[in-house]
């Protein structure tokens, strides 16, 4: 199998053999970040840029350092501090990176589609950190590559995605890769947190978490994206945690070995207790952790398929 | 300048012609068409081959003019409109200043005599600056040269001042054009909502915001029994609620674009803002109850709903881009390869929705190829194949939602009041 695309602009783009390829890849990277010298040469110079839109830490340092372990260079630009402010469109900021003979941009948006309209203006390859409601599809491929980890193999696993499915990129991408991959995937969410036609992309829905949670071999905890979306209306809070928040009780009755996945920032006491946040069914450090080889892999297998 | 047009099919709907004859214009007017005319002109078209019909008359047509000269003008919208076969349109009020006046009437009438290269006629804004509180005077409007009233671009949301408008205008007989849309529904929504606006993360705008206010204006309208029209129909339930209306005896008519039965909203699965329009590409069974509502006559009339927007608010994110799309330069082509070729209309009924009814439903005497009317007429090779390239649209915006596509009808002639317009 050989990776010929520029991009990466989401998981329903890809086949199953080339989420693989990403997931086999970054397992053989992941080895690196243990090393004395965490540093190989594989994008000696080359240049990667973070272009981010939206205020981010975690999946920006997780590109920075994925990008630092193969040796590219890294500039960061966050879009408040950048022309941005000034009036530029995202395209001509592209096509600046593009001039200044970056080989990578790695954009973060607000708006869905916002990754996709930046591919097709540039040449270089354009990976996506997270587009509006759209995608997230590194996130996802950590989120897989753990389950992988944990359980063997993706295929035929019960995966239980809880929260605000509605304005969740997360929850897309996850539920493209994993279906592709042979999953079952539920979704569970307060009726109004599920998007109209979601069943079309081969889930299952639920508006109870007790039971979604039954047969379910791992639960993708969301958080509520208040930010997101003014207009829509949320649950109240701890009528949320009630109803939906994922604790000790609930897990009790799941299956023992359950996986739970966040793919953070947490909001404790909201959609997950402490108590589970930091218990022993939680991978959320460790999804951190593979992250960064996930994202070695994606901007390796990027950088190749320009060609 | 008199003009004999010789061996075309002539397609005049309301005299029920369908046949291979020549036209005599004289003065500016239709004077005589009969088989074989052999008379003596300055001018002569060999149309052999071609279709001869009456010209378009497009009722919703966004001139931007004044205000938003950046976008289009009189000018260049005439310019596109006359290549493309249309001979009048309906020149929608949202324009800055709003046509909620007559001063603002006549600033766009001396706009229209100076630079109009075909008919431009006026609809009037229901509302103060299309706000919709408060209702304009339309006995004044009506004196300055409106012939219809809407705030299109958006809805009148009051109840009661839409009453009161149906009322007004049904008493000066003017008619109310409806832009349905209940925003409180539709709410910063982008796109039509299902699985694709789900799987496209956007915000969906529901068929409910379109069909229930569709629902209230005829509702209202029946109250006063006054005449009103519905701008652009984009999905099965509004085609359904019209439908039955009609039968009651509601005195509705009603419209759609060129886009609602040649795309659905599977044409946004790479974000192209040019497929972004308000109301939204709906789903493959819209379409197709567009196209049955066409073929069955609910849907009375076909208009472009041309809405020119410049690159730079189109080539952004999606979400931020603006609504619309021209069409005038298209409609033609769209309706003869999406509509006649398959079979759903005969050319005929074609004309008819795109000229005739338009005509009847704004009560002017266009759309017909009669003896004495204005020779408003379109000379098509109805078969010749072509690709819509955006470098060769004559619009001052290149907004079109057919670029790439290969359509079927290429106008050779544009006549308007006799004078030869645009010749390919």
């Amino acid at each position: 199998m050989l990776w010929t695309r520029k991009d990466l602009l989401g998981l329903e783009y890809l086949n199953r053999e080339e989420i693989e390829l990403i997931l086999d890849t970054a397992s053989s990277f992941k080895e690196v970040s243990t090393r004395e010298i965490k540093k190989v040469p594989a994008l000696r110079g080359k240049t990667a840029v973070n272009l981010f839109y939206e205020p981010s830490t975690r999946t920006r340092v997780s590109f920075e350092v994925a990008a630092k372990r193969l040796s590219a260079d890294v500039i960061n630009i966050a879009a408040e501090t950048s022309s941005v402010r000034k009036g530029e469109t995202l395209i001509d900021t592209g096509k600046n990176i593009q001039a200044l003979k970056a080989d990578i941009v790695i954009i973060r948006h607000n708006c869905s589609g916002a990754a996709n309209m930046l591919a097709r203006a540039l040449d270089i390859s354009v990976v996506n950190a997270g587009d509006g409601w759209h995608e997230h599809p590194t996130q996802a491929l950590l989120d897989m590559l753990t389950l992988q980890e944990k359980l063997g193999s993706i295929r035929g696993l019960h995966v239980t995605i809880v929260g605000d499915i509605a304005h969740s990129r997360v929850a897309r991408s996850n539920i493209w890769g994993l279906t592709k991959l042979g999953a079952q995937v539920t979704v569970c969410a307060p009726e109004i947190l599920i998007p109209a036609g979601i069943e079309k992309m081969g889930v299952n829905i639920s508006n109870n978490i007790d039971q979604a949670l039954k047969n379910a071999d791992a639960v993708n905890v969301l958080r509520m994206q208040f930010e997101r979306d003014a207009n829509a209306a949320f649950p109240e809070q701890l009528e949320y945690f009630k109803k939906f928040g994922i604790t000790s009780e609930r897990l009790a009755k799941a299956k023992k070995n359950i996986i739970v996945m966040h793919p953070g920032p947490i909001n404790r006491g909201i959609e997950v207790s402490s108590e589970v946040a930091d218990g022993e069914n939680s991978v959320i450090l460790e999804q951190v952790t593979n992250g960064i080889a996930v994202r070695m892999a994606v901007l390796f297998l990027v950088s190749q398929g320009k060609g | 300048m008199n003009i004999l047009i010789k061996g075309g099919r002539v397609i005049d709907p309301k005299n029920k012609i369908d046949a291979v004859m020549d036209i005599l214009l004289e003065n500016g007017k239709i004077s005589k068409i009969a088989k074989n005319i052999t008379t003596k002109t300055e001018t002569f078209i060999d149309a052999h081959g071609k279709i001869v019909a009456p010209g378009i008359v497009d009722m919703h047509v966004h001139l931007r003019e004044p205000g938003r000269e950046d976008k289009e003008t009189v000018s260049s919208a005439t310019a596109a409109a006359a290549s493309a076969g249309v001979t009048t349109v309906l020149a929608m009020p949202n324009t800055h200043p709003a046509m909620d006046c007559a001063e603002n009437i006549n600033l766009l009438k001396k706009i229209i005599s100076k630079s109009a290269k075909i008919n431009v006629l006026i609809c009037a804004a229901i509302s103060r600056g299309r706000l919709g509180q408060e209702l304009n005077d339309f006995v004044k409007l009506q004196k300055a040269g409106a012939l219809a009233v809407s705030d299109d671009g958006s809805s009148v949301d009051s109840d009661v001042l839409m009453l009161a408008a149906l009322k007004a205008a049904a008493k000066c007989r003017l008619l109310t054009i409806c832009h349905c849309e209940d925003k409180s529904l539709s709410c910063f929504g982008v796109m039509n909502t299902g699985f694709n606006s789900t799987r496209l993360g956007l915000r969906g705008i529901s068929k409910a915001s379109e069909y229930k206010r569709i629902e209230r204006d005829i509702k209202l309208a029946e109250k006063v029994k006054a005449a009103v029209h519905i701008a652009h129909l984009s999905c099965s339930e509004s085609v359904e609620i019209v439908a039955k209306a009609k039968k009651r005896g509601v005195l509705v008519t009603c419209e759609t674009a060129p886009h609602y039965f040649s795309l659905t909203e599977e044409a946004l699965l790479d974000y192209d803002t040019n497929k972004k329009m308000n109301p939204p590409l709906r789903a493959p069974s819209d379409l197709l109850a567009i196209k049955q509502g066409l073929k069955d006559g609910t849907i009375d009339a076909i208009a472009s709903d041309h809405a020119p927007h410049t690159e730079n608010e189109k080539n952004i994110e999606f979400e931020r881009a603006e609504f619309g799309v021209v069409g005038l330069e298209t409609e033609l082509a769209v309706g003869i390869t999406e509509l006649v070729t398959p079979g759903i209309l005969s050319l005929s009924q074609l004309m008819q929705k795109i000229s005739l009814n338009p005509s009847r439903i704004l009560g002017i005497d266009k759309g017909t190829l009669s003896i004495g009317a204005a020779a408003d007429i379109m000379i098509v090779s109805a078969d010749q194949l072509w690709t819509v390239e955006k470098k060769k649209l004559l619009s001052k915006s290149r907004n079109s939602a057919f670029l790439g596509k290969q359509l079927r009808g290429v106008v050779d002639y544009t006549i308007c009041s006799g004078k030869i317009i645009f010749k390919r």
